[in-house]
């Protein structure tokens, strides 16, 4: 758990004991609104382009219910790593490490948001989809942060995993189950995510190593991740493709796809072939943000065709 | 030992999160009642 003796973590004082110092905003910036705003529309685009029929207003909900469970594994995330979120300058100033939430309290506060996320979604929509939920939230909590986070470099592969999963989650709220095209969903979030979180690690990595984090450029240097992170370009592309094999998205998915995905390419390429330093980290620093653009395209591509496919 | 006494500072974010917390309980009423109704109409409509 988080280590309050080192890093810059502020002792608790006892009036810790009687309220937590934090605002309103602290406990906002608790469930990582930014990761939340992927999390609801990757979360959306499932619910709306899987077949079948669910109330708009239940529509709202199932989202709803993904967005406040993602923001309970953020929260959860917070409590556990507050040690090294303290050591690294991109997450010093979150809540925790920062004192205006203790650890206790965004772990009641993350504990709380989970059960009840779960809890909404099985009562209001259902229970595939609410247990899918609590599987995500246990992964990224138990099986990301607290076991492979600090252990492997391929800490974001497999955790990666939590993040892939909300679309399909939307998916399950709507049919009530698992397929082959909710996992072609999947697929294209899971093995886009390493490209996207080693090409941030490049460009941060002495923050990692000041943490005690094994990411892969600190683990296995910049040139084996600049390696691994085009392989992986390479294979996102290639699952970019697998939605239409299951009749998601037509020609404008396929277009979208064939366009952005080279663009990701191209930009995967030149962080591998790119190696003078500062030139290195442009490379890496626009792949991270291509990144983004790219997995919203896709998505905002299958969006736009099932608009299409129902008012047209 | 003494009692701990809240700054004004303190108590006005207290306040606050009272606040959000009464808000937020009273939008979950609300979301409840209103997937009730929509579920129940549903289901009468489906026969």
């Amino acid at each position: 758990m988080s280590d309050l003796s080192t890093g810059t973590v502020k002792p608790l004082g006892p009036e810790a004991a009687v309220a937590s110092t934090g605002g309103v905003g602290d406990y906002v910036a608790l469930l990582k609104p930014r990761v939340m705003s992927l999390v609801v529309f990757t979360a959306a685009v499932g619910v709306l382009v899987a077949p079948g029929h669910l109330h708009p207003w239940l529509v709202t909900m199932a989202v709803l219910a993904i967005a406040v469970g993602a923001g309970a594994s953020g929260a959860l995330n917070m409590w556990y790593d507050a040690d090294i979120d303290a050591r690294m300058k991109r997450t010093a100033n979150r809540p925790v490490p920062r004192g205006a939430i203790s650890a206790g309290d965004a772990l009641g506060f993350g504990l709380m948001m989970a059960g009840g996320s779960v809890f909404f979604l099985g009562v209001l929509v259902n229970w595939a989809a609410a247990g899918l939920l609590a599987f995500t939230i246990f992964f990224y909590v138990v099986i990301y942060t607290m076991w492979l986070k600090r252990r492997t470099p391929q800490n974001i592969v497999i955790g990666g995993a939590a993040g892939a999963f909300p679309p399909m989650i939307g998916w399950a709220a709507v049919t009530g189950g698992i397929d082959a095209a909710s996992i072609s969903l999947f697929l294209i979030i899971f093995l886009w995510t390493p490209a996207h979180f080693w090409a941030l690690a490049l460009l941060r990595s002495d923050d990692y190593r000041r943490a005690g984090v094994p990411m892969l450029p600190v683990v296995a240097g910049p040139a084996e991740t600049r390696r691994q992170i085009l392989i992986y370009a390479v294979m996102t592309v290639l699952a970019s493709g697998l939605p239409l094999t299951f009749g998601l998205g037509g020609l404008t998915y396929a277009a979208t796809a064939v366009v952005a995905g080279a663009i990701f390419l191209w930009t995967a390429v030149d962080v591998f072939r790119i190696v003078d330093q500062g030139r290195a980290r442009k490379a890496a620093g626009r792949l991270f943000g291509f990144s983004i653009v790219y997995l919203f395209c896709l998505y905002a591509a299958l969006l736009a065709e099932w608009a299409i496919g129902r008012w047209v | 030992m003494e009692p701990h006494r809240l700054s004004p500072e303190q108590e006005a974010q207290r306040r606050r999160r009272s606040i959000a917390i009464g808000l937020a309980l009273g939008a979950l009423v609300v979301l409840f009642f209103i997937t009730t109704m929509v579920r129940l109409a549903s289901n009468v409509a489906g026969g």
